[in-house]
């Protein structure tokens, strides 16, 4: 829907301001849009996935295949730090909704950490997970899968990071226009973890 | 059409209801075969759909977030289609917020947008006659009132008061109809879903344009 609006005062200088197409905020129709392509990719990496393991699997064969195992309980630790970051994310913006700062830096040092934690573990899962992604199909999309969820939690940390800084050196306000900056990011790392949690439960438990 | 996906405390509450049916799934998987975690993937992802195609039609309930403001200035959303130059209304919001100089924000859907229209973005025209009634509006008010904008909003009034609201801190709302049996908004009761939706106060104020024409 287009929009047209009409201000108190008319001191804009400049060219026009750009119509809309949308209701929404250009930075959350882009964020949005972003996602949308992503879950596109994540969606090509699932759809190799499930050819290997429905179509390409020969009948009664194992998945996954023998001389594999998968550390279901680690990782099941590591899906509770990631989901636990989204609470703590939420709480940094409720936080600064109300106009409470110190619980927005609170929040997003602890969701920076639950991420990095993350990270930190998936890394440790690698070195000792007993194959490599040259090891079969199965290494190479279980490495592919995981490992391209892993870069989309360090991009995910790199946004955190600018937002931190940003909260430390006293940006945002309560308004919905000035904490846009942890708004965005932290819609980006609901997404981040909603895939995981997909990742999570089709690679290792299913 | 409302997008059910317009906030992070929306991408929040996806997070926590993808990871509970994830965890049923899971629990499911792993004290039986993971054959039966498959079935029940798919039927959440059955009902997960249907309910999001019912959210983003507007069939289910849901809470409007609003704005909140921190200079401690008293804020009315005017929301109002045909009758946003009616006089009752401009009296109402004039006896609302005239001693406590508040700030005024009027919405005037856009009228008569079908869903064709709508996913064709061909409302240049009902955008158009929606903001010559908006400016006829705002500019009465501004004689009483400085402080009042406003905007063009969705063709659908729900939609239109949760955008608007998501920028103006509003601290109480006024819906203006036309009367009974002649307004198309109270047929749909929007005006209950409003107050439904909104956890504002909200004050409905019927203005009866046939009658006001000959004072005018």
């Amino acid at each position: 829907m287009e929009s047209a609006s009409i201000a108190a005062e008319h001191h804009h200088h400049g060219p026009p301001e750009a119509n809309r197409s949308s209701r929404m905020d250009p930075q959350f129709l882009g964020m949005l849009l972003f996602i949308v392509s992503e879950v596109m990719l994540f969606g090509a990496f699932f759809a190799a996935y499930f050819f290997m393991r429905v179509v390409a699997l020969e009948p009664g064969a194992p998945w996954p295949p023998e001389g594999f195992e998968l550390p279901k309980l680690v990782a099941g630790m590591n899906t509770a730090i990631l989901v636990s970051s989204s609470f703590t994310i939420h709480w940094a913006l409720e936080s600064i909704r109300r106009g409470n700062r110190l619980g927005l830096k609170l929040g997003l040092v602890a969701t920076w950490l639950l991420g990095a934690a993350f990270l930190f573990i998936q890394i440790n899962e690698y070195i000792h997970i007993g194959f490599s992604a040259r090891e079969g199909t199965f290494g190479t999309i279980f490495y592919g899968l995981t490992g391209l969820h892993g870069a989309h939690v360090f991009v995910g940390l790199t946004l955190l990071t600018f937002a931190t800084v940003r909260a430390f050196r006293g940006h945002f306000g309560p308004a919905a226009k000035d904490h846009l900056g942890v708004e965005v990011p932290g819609i980006y790392w609901h997404f981040v973890d909603v895939m995981w949690i997909v990742v999570y439960t089709a690679v290792y438990i299913l | 059409m409302h997008n059910p996906l317009k906030s992070e405390a929306d991408a929040f509450r996806l997070v926590v209801i993808i990871g509970l049916g994830a965890g049923a799934v899971i629990a499911l998987a792993l004290l039986t075969e993971p054959v039966y975690g498959v079935i029940l993937t798919a039927a959440l992802i059955g009902l997960g759909t249907g309910f999001v195609w019912r959210e983003s039609s507007g069939s289910e309930p849901h809470r409007t977030e609003v704005a909140q403001g921190d200079d401690g200035r008293h804020r009315v959303l005017v929301v109002a289609n045909q009758t946003v130059g009616g006089r009752a209304l401009l009296d109402e919001v004039c006896k609302r917020c005239k001693e406590r100089g508040s700030e005024v924000f009027v919405v005037a859907p856009a009228l008569g947008v079908s869903p064709l229209q709508h996913w064709a973005s061909d409302t240049d025209q009902a955008t158009e006659e929606a903001k010559q009634r908006l400016e006829r509006s705002v500019a009465e008010l501004r004689r009483e009132l400085p402080a009042t904008t406003g905007e063009v909003g969705d063709s659908d009034p729900l939609v239109a008061i949760e955008d608007a609201l998501r920028k103006f801190p509003a601290d109480e709302l006024i819906v203006s109809t036309l009367p009974p049996g002649r307004s198309r908004w109270l047929e749909r009761d929007v005006v209950e879903k409003v107050r439904e939706q909104v956890g504002l106060p909200v004050t409905h104020v019927v203005v009866d344009l046939e009658a006001e024409s000959p004072a005018t």
